[in-house]
């Protein structure tokens, strides 16, 4: 069966690839997650604020303890080079871009349009194959509205593909007003691919210490239908689309593929069950197919998206109708 | 010395370095093997050559020297010893008590006549106090041991003589002893040219590199050393090596003139420099000699004839150096020794010159009349040694008096050795620049003038000169930076007396410390003032102000936290203060001046992030248009006058002695005013008001839940609880706060929460630890930082009526978290770090046990927070008793303690036994009640101390034959004695003593105050560095897991065993002392100390330590060999099983993270291993808190003999 697909100009055997999380830390997980066959290798997000407060929280933190006291002029060994900037980052993208054959994907969420420019170069410079932009912030300031949000997340993405000659996909949240008028928006900025949509860190509550804590779940299938709507109406309107967060079988993957979806990045599964799932889905899709009589995986693309499915009404509505209910006035029947 | 250099010579590079960083650049490069043990001022040399080593970096012959730390300065010598036996090249760096302990082998090395050259930051040896400082009586302690002894004077000195000695070593077969002034030198940062590896390697003979390694035992040409010889050959063979002794002193002359040769420095064993013909000398070696070198030049242009001879090679003293150099028109010479021999005829330089000129007359060879000859002694533990003083000495000898075995530069009004001197007197040095920085440990002001001697050493043709001065605190230290460039070279090294610009970076010292003193008129004075530029001046002091009008001082100011703030650079202000200073002082070009500071900023913060460099250029580019020239007005307007140092009520003593040392005024304090054995009173630190805090806790009793673990947190004994009864509250301030207590026991009581404004540090444990918070608010608790000016005024007054409250009494107090806090704190207001994870144990010590407490401290963070002058933490109840405190050494605090409980049981079994002597004429006493008393709680004690009271009433009136009893009887009440330290001491150099003493049977209590590094002298690592931290010595992270003290100790069975994270487990840590005390037998506490040293937040101390204790990494248990009579397992448990990974903990800490970001992959095993050794350790833990003990009957309990009479 030809699951082939194309993806950030990449020419990919299978639509299968990890999406960005901590399983590549490892190099022998990365040795793992291609002979399970991956069809890229997805790095986990260089988070650029993070290492802009880990350097200026350790400078403030151990240089002030320095050079007050007569018999200790400093408390901790200095080494010799930059230990909290990106090179752990690149290094190890670059490790493993020696050990791996298939594309690898390095990852950033940046906060400022100079980091992003910065870090992406150098990201490309260790060898990266194309880039995911991670925009997500949480918009919490009453003073910036949702056009300035939009704004500065075209900028930066203006700014990266200025920066770098490799491709770059943008990896959303499904929290903008407009999101199919963004996203057109984002691939006229030169996008090369969105990708729907990121799971992050949420605050919890314990309710006794009355304290906050960060948790984050595992993604479940039931968080697939949101995306699948989004893959269905931004199918044909970008360049390309991948889709990560609820794919647990290959019948999941079936049906992102179906709505529009070029990659599908697998993450929970993998933790739950193994890298070895990568082939595991793979195979399902593959008996999928063959048992529903496909040729091969592209005549599934896209077929059930905003154009192409039989009732893309469906995808618009936010409540369900009736059969009753489902007159359409002919002058707004597209 | 020579000037200049031949111009064939290759130009080296200059250098702007410290004394420590010249001499180890020599040693690493031309040495193999370095073993190491830090000790201050010398830790930098052992630090840098690991470092180097560490980076890779070569030796001469394309080595990387082998560097390793020991376990004590006597290991170090150890190694060292078997490491030249062995062929190698190898070197050590120590000082004071380190030297000391070097001595044995320092005597079998010299006597096996080997090459090896070690390096001295001389430094005091503790007498009757400790000191960091610099001064001779260690290396004079060792001039018998058959060293060579070479003297550096300056940073360039230290450098050059490094080389010499190597090589002198290696022709002459005599080891060297090089040595140059602790803190002076070792720390003065100075301009130098820096020899090449090619200038070493042409000055270092391969050939006797060769010879030396051929000497190494070796199985292949083997030989035998070490013999023991008796009396018919010991002699002989003892001066059989007397011609290479007799040869040296060619030699190293020989090596200085290859070195002038080649480098176009000369040097000479005894260097001459003053008039041709002076009839007046001074001798002295060290830096010192610079100091003189300077003044005696200026003397001889005012037409003095004087010199001043320095004395470089001082073992094997060469008589025949000393005369060829000294002019033959001498008539008087005055010695200087920067020692004290307490009872000898003099100190030793002048008991030498006065021997070699006297032989040397006597056997016809002294080529002029003999001299008169004085001797006197200066520059004890850095005492300063300035111009005036020089000129002083020198004019002794011209008068009728020359007094003979004077002091210079203290008021002796008891034994009247002093010399008066002009305390004014200075040189004319034209076109030299002299500046003095106060500032904050906390703001960078010594990191950015480091810098700052950089550009200008660097970047200029200047000379350029700064040494740092630092006060005793750990906490809210001041430094007071001495800045001098200039066209000649600079070698005056005493601390400037008079500044072209003063800069002062924190505007609160304003009300504390005149820092305008040594303004010279005209100067310049730039001040970070919190003020717009036209408030600037109202804000002054009256003081300040006239003295700005007085001198004609041109002011400017800057609001420099707010431009860091700007910057997003927290309260570093460093880069800031430092372009004004260029901007203002002109001594270079502004643009080129801002241009070279990011270069310095690019270079001292590139390997700490981009961001670090981002945020300081940010702060540079913002800092000139924050700077304004204040014009000053020509009438002084303020009314507010600087505060007084200390409050009125303080008693005598502290008025007296202690106020003027807290104003950085203790010179001025003659000998009388000091004890004559080193004891001080306790309970001084109260009298020191610092205000450091920029906020302080403030208590909300609404939503207290009255827990008490704010006060059992607090490193500074700064927030307090106490219980009263109601009508105590009569004439509370206004503000004053309290509430109902809520308790059964004591219904009806008052209840506070109090914080001491003026004391505390602002850490926020006591913020973070509240387990109170307001339900519909819960960022609001029940106690909450405020910022601490505007309420200091109404806190100071709340909290003086706090204490006065009265204290409960003990009997009424439960042993647990709460009740401790009821207990009154005797140790109080430490100069530790804020949020100090170590002072909470010492404070609960005292709380739970001080009145009746002897404690003793091993050398470390606890001894220097503990009983570093001006101020005395440790203090006393309202009946006047408190702990009795003492440090002996680092190496034997173990021992030391011990002996402190073979006294006390001795006194007490002379008591007992003079007691029953007494029996029947006591009347109504009953001796038996006395000597049978339960003392087990604060009942027994009470009722114990209120029955010697009256036995001793009754004594009073009795015989001559009581007195005895009567000393004795306090001892009659139980005494509990406590071994303080850290884990340096314990894992490490005093482990040997800690073992011995555990292994006896005696009742005492040690307490290891566990940071897990030497946190004193700068976060070296020690045995209990965990695995995959890094610290000095360990700059990859450990590869070997933490010593399991408390496994090693439980091995004896008999002593009872204690691992505590007061952070993680409160309650396990009071019942841990309390058990541990009521043990009568060798107790030890081994408690977790968060440390800044570990790299984070201090603030976050307690988090660290609930992870350390939920990840096991510092499992928490309970060995009480008193449960094995009971037939229960004596080991207990008291955290569970690994509840997060241990890389949770792990990940927040920077000495972690390095070596995380240094070698990932490296730390992924270390990581797992760390893992796998922590839930082994616990696996093993777990089996044996299920051991129950058999009593098979045959074999004593393991609980050991009472040592106490009392039995407890």
């Amino acid at each position: 069966m030809d699951l082939s697909t194309t993806y950030l100009g990449f020419q990919l055997p299978h639509p299968f690839m990890p999406g960005a999380s901590p399983l590549i830390e490892d190099i022998d997980n990365v040795k793992r997650l291609e002979d399970a066959g991956a069809s890229a290798i997805v790095m986990h997000s260089l988070f650029e604020e993070q290492i802009r407060r880990e350097q200026i929280g350790a400078f403030v933190h151990s240089e002030s303890h320095d050079q007050s006291f007569a018999e200790a002029l400093t408390f901790l060994p200095a080494p010799d080079r930059d230990i909290l900037g990106p090179e752990i980052y690149l290094n190890h993208l670059a490790r493993i871009k020696q050990t791996v054959r298939v594309p690898v994907i390095a990852s950033l969420n940046g906060s400022t349009p100079g980091g992003w420019l910065e870090y992406a170069k150098l990201m490309q410079e260790a060898g990266a194959d194309a880039l995911e932009l991670n925009v997500y912030s949480i918009a919490s300031d009453p003073a910036v509205d949702g056009a300035a949000v939009e704004a500065r997340t075209l900028e930066m993405v203006r700014t990266v593909k200025a920066a770098v000659t490799i491709p770059v996909a943008v990896k959303l949240s499904p929290f903008y007003t407009s999101l199919a008028h963004f996203s057109a928006k984002l691939d006229q900025a030169g996008a090369d691919a969105l990708i729907l949509f990121n799971r992050f860190y949420q605050p919890d509550i314990e309710p006794k210490k009355l304290e906050l804590s960060r948790v984050l779940n595992l993604s479940h299938p039931s968080e697939l239908p949101l995306r699948l709507r989004w893959l269905a109406i931004l199918s044909s309107r970008v360049k390309s689309l991948a889709v990560t967060g609820g794919v647990h079988s290959g019948e999941d993957a079936i049906k992102a593929v179906m709505a529009g979806a070029d990659a599908v990045q697998v993450v929970s599964a993998l933790l739950q069950r193994g890298v070895r799932t990568l082939q595991t889905l793979r195979d399902e899709m593959v008996r999928w197919l063959e048992e529903h009589e496909y040729e091969s995986l592209e005549q599934a693309r896209g077929s059930m998206n905003l154009a192409a499915c039989p009732d893309p009404g469906a995808y618009e509505r936010a409540n369900y109708m009736l059969i009753l209910q489902s007159w359409e006035d002919p002058a707004t029947r597209s | 010395m020579g000037k200049g250099e031949p111009s064939e010579m290759p130009k080296r590079n200059c250098v702007t370095v410290d004394g420590n960083e010249a001499c180890a650049s020599v040693a690493h490069r031309t040495n193999e093997v370095i073993a190491i043990y830090p000790i201050t001022p010398s830790s930098a040399m052992g630090e840098l050559s690991d470092e180097w080593s560490a980076k890779g970096q070569r030796n001469i012959w394309g080595a990387v020297p082998e560097v390793v730390e020991m376990q004590s300065e006597g290991g170090a010598a150890g190694a060292v010893h078997g490491s030249l036996q062995a062929g190698a090249l190898t070197t050590t760096f120590t000082a004071s008590q380190g030297l000391l302990l070097m001595i044995p082998n320092m005597y079998k090395i010299a006597g096996e006549q080997t090459a090896f050259c070690m390096h001295v930051a001389a430094r005091t040896v503790a007498t009757h106090a400790l000191s960091i400082f610099g001064d001779h009586s260690d290396v004079m302690a060792c001039r018998q041991t058959g060293f060579g002894m070479l003297s550096s004077g300056s940073v360039q000195e230290a450098h050059d003589f490094a080389c010499i000695a190597q090589a002198a070593t290696l022709r002459s077969r005599i080891p060297f002893l090089h040595f140059f002034d602790g803190f002076r030198t070792s720390h003065e940062v100075a301009k130098i040219e820096a020899l090449n590896d090619d200038d070493l390697r042409a000055l270092i003979d391969d050939t006797c590199v060769a010879a030396h390694h051929a000497r190494g035992l070796s199985p292949d040409h083997p030989v035998l050393r070490g013999t023991a010889q008796n009396p018919d050959v010991f002699f002989q063979a003892r001066e059989a090596g007397n011609g290479l002794y007799l040869d040296a002193p060619g030699i190293v002359q020989a090596e200085m003139d290859r070195f002038a040769e080649r480098v176009g420095r000369q040097y000479r064993l005894f260097d001459y420099v003053g008039h041709p013909d002076a009839e007046r000398v001074l001798v002295l070696m060290g830096s010192g000699a610079e100091t003189a070198h300077e003044t005696v030049l200026h003397l001889v242009s005012m037409g003095e004839r004087v010199g001043v001879l320095k004395v470089r090679l001082f073992r094997p003293f060469s008589t025949q150096a000393l005369i060829a150099a000294m002019p033959r028109t001498v008539r008087g010479l005055v010695v200087l020794d920067r020692t004290k021999e307490p009872g000898a005829v003099g100190e030793p330089l002048y008991l030498d010159i006065l021997t070699a000129l006297r032989e040397a007359e006597g056997a016809g060879e002294l080529p002029f009349e003999m001299p008169r000859v004085i001797g006197g002694r200066y520059g004890l533990s850095s005492k300063e040694f300035d111009p005036g003083m020089v000129k002083a000495v020198l004019d002794e000898l011209g008068t009728d008096r020359r007094k003979n075995h004077f002091t210079i530069g203290i008021i002796d009004d008891v034994t009247h050795t002093s010399l008066d001197w002009d305390r004014d007197y200075e040189i004319p040095t034209p076109g030299r620049f002299e500046a003095l920085f106060y500032g904050l440990g906390a703001d960078g002001t010594v990191g950015a003038n480091k810098n700052s001697i950089k550009i200008i050493g660097e970047e200029t043709d200047n000379y350029a000169q700064g040494y740092f001065v630092y006060d005793s605190k750990k906490s809210g230290a001041i430094t007071i930076s001495h800045l001098r460039f200039g066209t000649d070279p600079i070698r005056n090294a005493s601390l400037i007396k008079r500044a072209n610009f003063v800069a002062c970076h924190q505007f609160g010292f304003l009300e504390r410390l005149d820092v305008l003193e040594l303004a010279s008129p005209g100067a310049t004075f730039l001040l970070n003032a919190p003020h717009p530029p036209e408030q600037v001046w109202s804000h002054l002091p009256r003081e300040v102000q006239e003295t700005i009008i007085e001198k004609g001082l041109r002011l400017f100011a800057i609001d420099g936290y707010t431009v860091a703030r700007e910057a997003g650079m927290g309260g570093r202000i460093n880069s800031i203060m430092q372009t004004c200073f260029f901007a203002i002082s002109g001594v270079l070009p502004r643009e080129e001046a801002i241009t070279q500071i990011k270069k310095a900023i690019e270079k001292s913060y590139g390997k700490k992030g981009a961001e670090v460099v981002k945020r300081n250029f940010a702060a540079v580019d913002a800092a000139l248009a924050y700077l304004h020239e204040i014009e000053v007005p020509a009438d002084v307007t303020a009314t507010k006058m600087r505060q007084p140092i200390v409050a009125d009520e303080a008693p005598d003593f502290v008025k007296r002695v202690t106020a003027l040392m807290l104003a950085g005024k203790g010179e001025l304090l003659p000998v009388s005013a000091f004890p004559i054995d080193g004891t001080w009173p306790t309970g001084t630190a109260k009298w020191e008001k610092r205000n450091i805090a920029l906020e302080i806790p403030i208590w909300d009793p609404a939503i207290c839940i009255q827990c008490n673990k704010c006060a059992l947190v607090c490193p500074h004994a700064a927030i307090r609880a106490k219980v009263y009864e109601p009508g105590a509250l009569e004439g509370a301030p206004v503000a004053f706060l309290s509430d109902d207590f809520r308790s059964k026991e004591l219904e009806g009581h008052k209840y506070t929460i109090q914080v001491a404004p003026e004391d505390c540090t602002g850490c926020q444990l006591c913020v973070n630890v509240c387990p109170a918070k307001d339900k519909a608010r819960p960022k609001h608790k029940a106690i909450d930082m405020h910022p601490q000016p505007p309420i200091r005024d109404r806190e100071r007054e709340n909290y003086a009526f706090f204490l006065d409250l009265p204290e409960l009494d003990r009997r009424s107090v439960k042993s647990d978290v709460k009740g401790s806090q009821f207990l009154e704190p005797l140790f109080e207001y430490s100069g530790a770090c804020a949020g100090c994870g170590e002072t909470p144990y010492v404070k609960l010590l005292t709380q739970l046990f001080g009145d009746r407490a002897l404690i003793a401290n091993a050398t470390g963070c606890s001894s220097i927070y503990g009983g570093n002058l001006p101020t005395t933490p440790f203090t006393k109840n309202s009946d006047g008793r408190g702990p009795a405190w003492s440090n002996s050494l680092f190496e034997d605090n173990a021992e030391f303690g011990m002996g402190f409980r073979l006294a006390v049981d001795s006194h007490v079994s002379a008591a007992r036994a003079a007691l029953q002597t007494m029996n029947g004429s006591l009347g109504d006493i009953i001796i038996s009640e006395i000597l049978e008393a339960d003392q087990s709680d604060e009942a027994g004690i009470y009722n114990q101390r209120e029955r010697i009271l009256a036995l001793k009433q009754k004594l009073a009136q009795n015989p001559p034959a009581a007195k005895r009893l009567e000393a004795l009887a306090d001892y009659l009440v139980r005494k509990t004695v406590w071994i303080v330290g850290g884990d340096g001491w314990a894992y490490d150099i005093g482990f040997g003593g800690l073992d011995h003493v555990l292994a006896s049977h005696r009742d005492v209590n040690v307490l290891v105050l566990d940071t897990e590094v030497y946190s004193n002298t700068g976060g070296q690592q020690s045995k209990a560095t965990p695995l995959g931290a890094v610290a000095k010595f360990a700059m990859a992270g450990k590869e070997i897991p933490k010593k399991d003290l408390g496994m090693m100790a439980m091995g004896y069975g008999h002593v009872y065993v204690a691992q505590i994270a007061f952070g993680a487990k409160d309650a396990q840590t009071v019942r841990a002392f309390v058990e541990a005390e009521s043990y009568n037998g060798p107790s030890l506490i081994i408690a977790y100390s968060h440390c800044i040293a570990h790299g984070y937040d201090m603030a976050f101390g307690l988090d660290q330590q609930k992870l350390a204790v939920q990840s096991a990494k510092w499992p928490l248990f309970r060995f009480d060999p008193r449960r094995v009579r009971d037939g229960k397992p004596p080991l207990i448990l008291d955290s569970s099983a690994p509840k997060v990974p241990v890389k949770d903990y792990m990940r927040n800490e920077a000495r972690f993270r390095m070596s995380e970001k240094l070698d990932p992959e490296r730390y992924k095993k270390l990581l797992r291993w760390a893992q796998r050794s922590t839930e082994e350790r616990f696996a093993v833990y777990e089996q044996l808190s299920r051991v129950v003990v058999p009593q098979t009957g045959a074999i004593p309990a393991s609980t050991p003999a009472p040592a106490d009479p009392e039995g407890n």
